[in-house]
């Protein structure tokens, strides 16, 4: 074999060796690699198996953590559920401060996040629509990054200070509105008077506020997946001779649509499980909810958060953790919903 | 690489100041018997450790400031994380006294006392914060309101400002036809607590709810904090809470004026008619164990006495199985009665001791060995 003469031949690369040679050539290679090194397949295949393994753990070991929370929410959750006097759907009282005499129930909870969470989605998804529309196919290249950057900013704020900024600022300003939505459409079982005796501090307020801290991600993640439309759908559409608007609408609308149902989905995730803005803006009510915008009242997640001092008893702890049981099973029904939306191609 | 062996010597250098500075011991000796103020006696273990009622916490600031000036080289830490936890910490012995909104309950805990100090405890009310009833109603400045119509207002039964019932304390002014907004507090709350033992005393019945420290009224918006309240209030016309007088104050937010119990003038918010109530209150404890009957607060018929307030107690052992942290205890507590203590509490929304029962105080603190 003419490798084992020669000493200054170039490296040998397995390639281009007569493939019906099969292993008999590789393995004559590593023999007789000068370094004495054992290189080639072997090793290749290791590496290969060794990555493949890593990853696979990886996966693995988000969906095993994700399934210990369930399980661990689960049987923490169980005793109080039981020992519960009160049906846990329907109930709107929430007294857990005697644990011989358990009281709770979810009827309120739910009605407060789903208001909120969806009164905020249906206000950022056109707005970051809009916007993700606008940086990618209207705007020039410089102003389009200036723009994307500081929308992006308002990600990096924390979420107490939107509280703060809620209760402070925005609640007063959207006053106005508030009145004038409640005295000219009243009838409507949304804006009907709720179980708070003042328009501000309401979901109404707390949505918009929730709608703030949304849109950077919604518009990000839209943004993205707008500006990766394939240019020769656009081209195509442009030669048939649409407009600007034409062509969002035929070729950039329907590539980015899965994409722009995963922002939004993103997005109400984090309205779901907004926590402290919802705590300091949403006022606590005393009477049951009416299913209106302008109620007041806890979500999951900040009921969870005003209940800290009461974590020193394991059944009043299990029925927060019955609630946030509740909020898990929620969050998986939404993204199951958004995959349907979106046409099984979410994500690509 | 003459840099990066420069930079590197820079770096052992800095390194092994920063190791050498954490050595040496910070065991003083306790400060022995030198103090700035009379009646003051330094000395015992410079660290005391204390934990409990968070209503009582800007008060701690400000007496842990005065016994470090007092008493060079001790001081006192003090978490506030709550009543109960701070009496479960000094009854399983891990602080050396407790600050607490309410003294140690008969049975479980007193027997529990016992054993921890080998000797009784001591309550010893050292704080009282007035509680003030604010409002935020265009056009009145001086609102007198009484027990039993407070309660109506804070449990629904009065719902506009200009009521008959408000009105008969308040003839002559101007009251508004509007609704009553009442603003409460929505997380667990020792003022809120406090408040409502009070509607419960003084109002004859009329307020009809439990006391607690979750608000039982069933009418009004929730705000978080007593910051929270105020806020709302001053935000929203026609509303009224019940918060710390310090927040009102700040708030620019008008104090009612209390008829107390004893039905005579209209009593303000100060300094003195909080001083009166306190020093008309019964003490239901025996010897040095102040432990009161805060009913008799509530309830006071002295002229000129402001009858919402909170206390709140340092529980002590009476007998410290350890002579250091006895001289430590004495000399806080003696530091925080001084009037170096004592006057900087009104810009904290506290009241200081008046006299009659700071003598009460100061005898019980000198016993404690």
């Amino acid at each position: 074999m003419t490798e084992r003469t020669t000493e200054q031949a170039p490296p040998r690369d397995p390639r281009n060796e007569d493939p019906a040679a099969g292993s008999a050539t590789l393995d004559t290679v590593t023999d007789s690699d000068p370094d004495g090194r054992s290189r080639g397949s072997s090793s290749r295949r290791r590496g290969e198996r060794v990555f493949r393994g890593l990853t696979s753990g990886s996966g693995l070991l988000v969906v095993a953590a994700i399934a210990a929370i369930g399980i661990f929410l689960l049987v923490q959750a169980v005793p109080s559920l039981l020992a519960n006097n009160a049906n846990f759907l329907t109930s709107p009282l929430f007294d857990t401060r005697d644990p011989a005499n358990l009281n709770f129930g979810i009827r309120d909870l739910l009605a407060v996040t789903l208001l909120s969470s969806l009164f905020a989605l249906v206000i950022a998804m056109p707005v970051a629509l809009g916007i993700a529309l606008f940086l990618t196919q209207y705007a020039p290249k410089r102003i389009a990054r200036t723009f994307a950057y500081v929308i992006d900013l308002l990600a990096a704020v924390p979420s107490i200070i939107y509280g703060l900024w809620g209760i402070a600022v925005l609640a007063p300003a959207l006053l106005p509105i508030a009145t004038w939505l409640q005295g000219n459409l009243g009838w409507f079982p949304l804006f009907a008077p709720g179980n708070l005796p003042v328009l501000t501090g309401t979901i109404f307020t707390g949505g918009v506020v929730l709608a703030v801290m949304i849109l950077p991600i919604i518009t990000a993640v839209t943004r993205e997946v707008f500006s990766q439309t394939p240019r020769f759908h656009i081209e195509a559409a442009q030669a048939l001779g649409a407009t600007r608007w034409e062509v969002i609408r035929m070729a950039v609308l329907p590539y980015g649509r899965s994409g722009y149902i995963a922002g939004s989905m993103l997005g109400l995730g984090r309205a779901l499980g907004e926590t402290i803005a919802v705590l300091i803006v949403i006022r606590a009510a005393t009477s049951p909810s009416s299913f209106s915008l302008f109620d007041g009242g806890y979500t999951f997640a900040s009921l969870i958060a005003s209940a800290a001092s009461e974590f020193s008893q394991p059944l009043p702890t299990g029925a927060y953790i019955a609630a946030g049981l509740v909020l898990f099973v929620l969050t998986f029904v939404v993204n199951a919903i958004a995959r349907v939306v979106a046409g099984g191609k979410v994500n690509g | 690489m003459r840099y990066q062996r420069r930079a590197a010597a820079v770096g052992l250098i800095a390194a092994s100041a920063l190791l050498l500075g954490a050595c040496g011991s910070d065991e003083n000796a306790g400060g022995g018997g030198v103090s700035a103020a009379p009646g003051v006696t330094c000395g015992g273990k410079p660290d005391l450790r204390a934990s409990g009622s968070s209503a009582q916490n800007n008060a701690m600031t400000r007496f842990v400031a005065t016994y470090q000036q007092t008493c060079q080289g001790q001081t006192l830490n003090y978490t506030p994380s709550g009543s109960g936890a701070g009496r479960n910490e000094f009854l399983g012995g891990q602080t050396d006294f407790a600050g607490s909104d309410s003294a140690l309950k008969d049975g479980d805990e007193t027997n529990r006392a016992q054993q921890r100090c080998a000797s009784p405890a001591w309550n010893l009310p050292l704080v009282f914060g007035p509680v003030a009833i604010a409002y935020n109603v265009p056009g009145v400045t001086d609102l007198v309101l009484d027990g039993p119509t407070a309660a109506r207002v804070f449990n629904g039964q009065i719902t506009t400002w200009n009521d008959p019932a408000i009105a008969a304390l308040n003839p002559g002014k101007q009251l508004p036809a509007a609704p009553i907004v009442v603003n409460f507090r929505s997380d667990e709350s020792g003022t809120t607590e406090n408040f409502q033992k009070y509607l419960v005393a003084a109002s004859n019945g009329a307020y009809g709810k439990e006391a607690g420290q979750t608000f039982n009224g069933g009418v009004g918006a929730g705000a978080r904090g007593s910051q929270g309240v105020a806020d709302a209030t001053r935000n929203t016309p026609n509303s009224v809470t019940y918060v710390e007088s310090s927040f009102a104050q700040r708030g620019g937010l008008g104090m009612a004026q209390i008829i107390n119990s004893g039905g005579g003038q209209p009593v303000p918010l100060s300094t003195e008619s909080v001083g009166t109530a306190v020093n008309n209150v019964q003490v239901t404890g025996q010897g040095n164990d102040l432990k009161l009957d805060l009913n008799s607060l509530y309830q006071t018929r002295a002229p000129g006495a402001y009858p919402i307030a909170l206390a709140t107690y340092e529980i002590v052992c009476s007998n410290y199985a350890d002579d250091q942290t006895a001289s430590a205890v004495r000399a806080f507590l003696q530091s925080a009665l001084s009037p170096n203590a004592q006057q900087a509490l009104p810009e904290a929304g506290y009241v200081p001791l008046p006299e009659q029962f700071k003598q009460r105080m100061t005898t019980a603190v000198n016993a404690i060995q």
